[in-house]
């Protein structure tokens, strides 16, 4: 990569959270946008008037310092102007809101607004059609189970371009589900559902992503993966996993003599 | 005590009474250890703060260097998973409760009884007792380093924090460290509070008082309000590990969430518990050295209050990412983004108080000016964090370390080292090397920005806090080793203050008594301040006795008041 691009790409990457996996991220960084340009007139204008003081009035021969106390208006008028700033953002926090929290319909590019629902509801998504996937933290690996009661770790796979609705807590101790390109983190507490959720478009697309809230020693290995795959490898994926899960209990079910028998689905889903 | 009774000579020699000395005993000299030991003396027990204080800065800065030598390479292996966890949880818990709140603590013992013109604390025997809990707090806590410290990071999540998943004692002694500092900060937070309500000086109303003692006076407060519910949950944690109670079980009942909200609680106005002090520091420097009088008194005082009062109403920002309904986040992004509007109100007061001054260059000025500048950033990345939407990708990450290193460093240090360069001379007697100081200023300040800067942009390409190691892509190795060398550029400049100080308290050019021309009480009496501070308290006229008073001397002797109020020191 020829330098000027390295550091053009740095730059991009450096300046706003990440996107381009699904419109709930998307949306939060357009947010993240205007509250930017927003932020970054009100530092350049304090900053700008800070420097411009500490220069123009240093101590000097023959000058004196005006003995002024205050100005009831200045005060007044810098308040209600920090005040319009803070009103601003909450429109424009509030304005975003729906294209963040509320799922998109699933396939078509269709999003419903209203209905917004709070995060400690199951989103329900308009349509209805829905992937339901139930996301389980626990020291240090990240357990999915699909509707079918099929399960996998760390690698979460996805049909494209339908909506997923995860519902997430935590096996042990208080992990944090986040993948930054599919939007942001919700934590996984045990006794606690917390939902999200994503569309992804991308076939062949990997998501990266790692727990974010300390959950113990090698918090640092928790790793999350969602691959986005078609409908139909999707199907094929599930059965095959499906029947992996069969074959491993078959197999214990046959030591059962010597191992006390596995559930088929261990653990809380 | 010695005392010396004589009257005027009015009448004839024979008439008079015999001077006579009355001396109840004798002291007793006495080792030097032992009397700063078993000192009652606010002004003692103020440098055994702020010493104590500052040693447990230098320990934090060590394991901060050993984080970033850590983080300075991809999948490091300089420490292990279980060090590093240890190193930022005692690096978090050294700094907020064993550096910060003391060193602030440190300035109001020292300063509070002098700018009101008192002669001590109000209960100096509790005043000794709350270091020395403090000290044991500390005590506590580290003696864990030769057993096993905490690791569960400072905010001691439940359940990582219960006997299960932290099985050693280290959350024990944190525990301990947690109830011996508090009730340390509790009894010192009372004593401040009934100082300050009492002892003040005649003619000093509360429009006439510093805005340091406003800053302590609300810091007290708040602390009052904060404490006791750090204390309850702390208490609640330990019975859960030992004596099988279940507050924060999820598996018989309990809740984890109520852990969150209990710390955030007490941990949200700790962060205002440890820079409103910070704020008072400020607003003393910033009028000496523009010769002019602070710009807004009455709006500094009540945006203080009113940022104590908004702290008690925000903690649930820090858990925007749990399980909460939208009302509930809105209603903590709307009363987060308040608190900006007080704040901002302080930037610009202090701002205006520069504006046609004066400005005179002085090292406590550097870092006056140094706070304003980057204090103002960590507040604009506070806002933005405080809208939940961008909190869900920012919360958790390097931005929200950045965010607080702004508020916490280029805030509170900050303005500890502008208190530091500028009462310096009042404490010892002698001033610091202006030479030194400024390049320590300049180091930090360039230190400071390059390790914190970066990290905003770290935590907005996907770094999660507290990740002893990360894999090389994207661009988290060259952020992360700008970060390091950052770090030891920053560690360098406290070197060198720490290199002033040693070398002016031998060395340094002999004060007097009001070197800086200043504004306040304390400088009214000698440098250092005698055991009893004043011999006689003047009666207070204005926000600035001792321009008043400067001004009156200037009368007196026929000097123009002007010339009077020029700083004389090169």
């Amino acid at each position: 990569m020829p330098p000027a691009l390295g550091i053009a790409a740095v730059f991009a990457n450096a300046i706003g959270p990440e996107t381009g996996g699904s419109p709930n991220a998307d949306n939060t960084h357009t947010l993240w946008v205007i509250v930017l340009i927003i932020a970054l007139i009100v530092l350049v204008g304090v900053e700008g008037l800070l420097l411009y003081t500490v220069i123009r009035f240093r101590a000097r021969k023959h000058r004196v310092a005006a003995q002024i106390h205050g100005n009831t208006r200045l005060e007044i008028g810098w308040t209600i102007a920090a005040g319009v700033i803070v009103i601003a953002l909450t429109v424009v926090a509030f304005a975003s809101l729906p294209g963040i929290q509320d799922p998109q319909k699933s396939g078509a590019e269709v999003s419903l607004a209203g209905a917004q629902v709070a995060s400690i509801d199951p989103p329900k998504v308009p349509g209805g059609r829905q992937l339901d996937i139930a996301v389980n933290g626990q020291q240090y690996v990240w357990r999915y189970t699909y509707p079918d009661g099929t399960y996998s770790y760390t690698e979460m796979v996805v049909p494209a371009n339908q909506t997923v609705v995860l519902k997430i807590t935590g096996q042990d101790v208080a992990h944090s589900w986040w993948i930054p390109k599919l939007g942001g983190k919700f934590d996984a507490i045990p006794g606690y559902n917390n939902y999200t959720w994503f569309k992804a478009s991308k076939v062949g697309a990997v998501y990266r992503g790692q727990c974010a809230e300390l959950c113990g020693r090698n918090h640092a290995n928790m790793l999350a993966d969602v691959r986005v795959v078609t409908p139909t490898a999707f199907r094929a994926w599930l059965a095959s996993k499906k029947a992996q899960i069969n074959a491993a209990n078959r197999a214990s079910a046959a030591a059962a003599p010597l191992l006390s028998p596995l559930p088929a689905r261990p653990g809380k889903p | 005590m010695s005392t010396t009774t004589t009257t005027a000579p009015t009448t004839t020699l024979k008439d008079l009474p015999r001077p006579q000395v009355v001396a109840h005993e004798v002291p007793r000299r006495r080792k030097a250890w032992i009397d700063w030991v078993t000192t009652v003396d606010h002004k003692k027990i103020g440098i055994m703060y702020m010493v104590t204080a500052f040693v447990f800065f230098l320990v934090g800065g060590i394991e901060a260097l050993l984080i970033r030598i850590q983080l300075g390479a991809p999948d490091n292996t300089f420490l292990t998973p279980e060090k590093y966890n240890q190193l930022f949880t005692m690096h978090g818990t050294t700094m907020i409760f064993l550096f910060v709140v003391p060193m602030m603590a440190g300035f109001g013992n020292y300063f509070v009884p002098l700018m009101i013109g008192a002669r001590d604390m109000a209960f100096p025997r509790l005043n000794a007792l709350s270091y020395w809990l403090f000290l044991f707090g500390a005590i506590v806590l580290y003696v864990s380093l030769f057993f096993n410290p905490p690791e569960a990071g400072w905010t001691s999540y439940t359940p990582l924090s219960s006997l299960a998943y932290s099985p050693s004692g280290g959350i024990d002694a944190w525990i301990f460290m947690i109830h011996l500092t508090g009730v340390s900060s509790l009894l010192g937070a009372i004593n401040f509070y009934v100082t300050i309500a009492n002892m003040r000086a005649p003619g000093m109303g509360w429009g006439r008082l510093p805005l340091f003692v406003w800053a302590i006076l609300t810091f007290s407060v708040l602390l009052i309000l904060a404490l006791p519910t750090i204390a309850a949950a702390v208490t609640m944690l330990l019975t859960d590990r030992h004596f099988g109670t279940h507050f924060f079980d999820p598996s018989q009942g309990g809740s984890p969430l109520l852990w969150q909200h209990l710390f955030w609680f007490f941990g949200h106005p700790e962060v205002y518990i440890m820079i409103l002090p910070g704020f008072g520091i400020i607003s003393e420097v910033l009028p000496v050295f523009s010769r002019k009088p602070i710009f807004g008194y009455k709006a500094i005082a009540a945006a203080t209050v009113g940022i104590a009062f908004l702290s008690l109403l925000v903690w649930a920002h820090h858990m925007f990412a749990t399980p909460l309904s939208t009302a509930v986040l809105a209603f903590f992004m709307l009363s987060s983004m308040i608190i900006a509007i007080p704040t901002g109100i302080k930037i610009f007061n202090w701002i205006a108080t520069l504006w046609r001054g004066t400005l005179e260059f002085k090292t406590p000025l550097y870092f006056g000016v140094g706070f304003l500048a980057f204090f103002t950033l960590g507040g604009v990345s506070g806002v933005i964090l405080a809208i939940f939407p961008l909190d869900w990708q920012l919360t958790d990450t390097y931005f929200v370390v950045a965010h607080f290193h702004y508020v916490l460093v280029a805030g509170a240090v900050n303005a500890i080292f502008a208190g530091l360069y500028y009462w310096f001379p009042k404490m010892t007697g002698r001033m610091l090397s202006e030479g030194l100081g400024k390049l320590s200023f300049w180091l930090t300040f360039a230190g400071f920005n390059v390790t914190f800067l970066v990290q905003h942009s770290l935590g907005l390409e996907g770094m999660p806090r507290r990740i002893y190691e990360y894999a090389d892509t994207g661009n988290l190795h060259v952020l992360n080793l700008i970060s390091t060398i950052g770090a030891f550029i920053l560690a360098t400049g406290v070197l060198v203050t720490v290199f002033n100080v040693l070398r002016s308290l031998k060395r340094g050019a002999i004060a007097g008594p009001d070197p800086w021309k200043a504004n306040t009480l304390e400088w009214f009496t000698t440098s250092p301040p005698p055991p009893n501070n004043f011999d006689v308290v003047p009666r207070v006229r204005s926000v600035e006795p001792m321009k008043d008073i400067r001004r009156a001397v200037a009368r007196a002797t026929g000097e123009a008041p002007e010339r009077a109020e020029r700083q004389v020191r090169a």
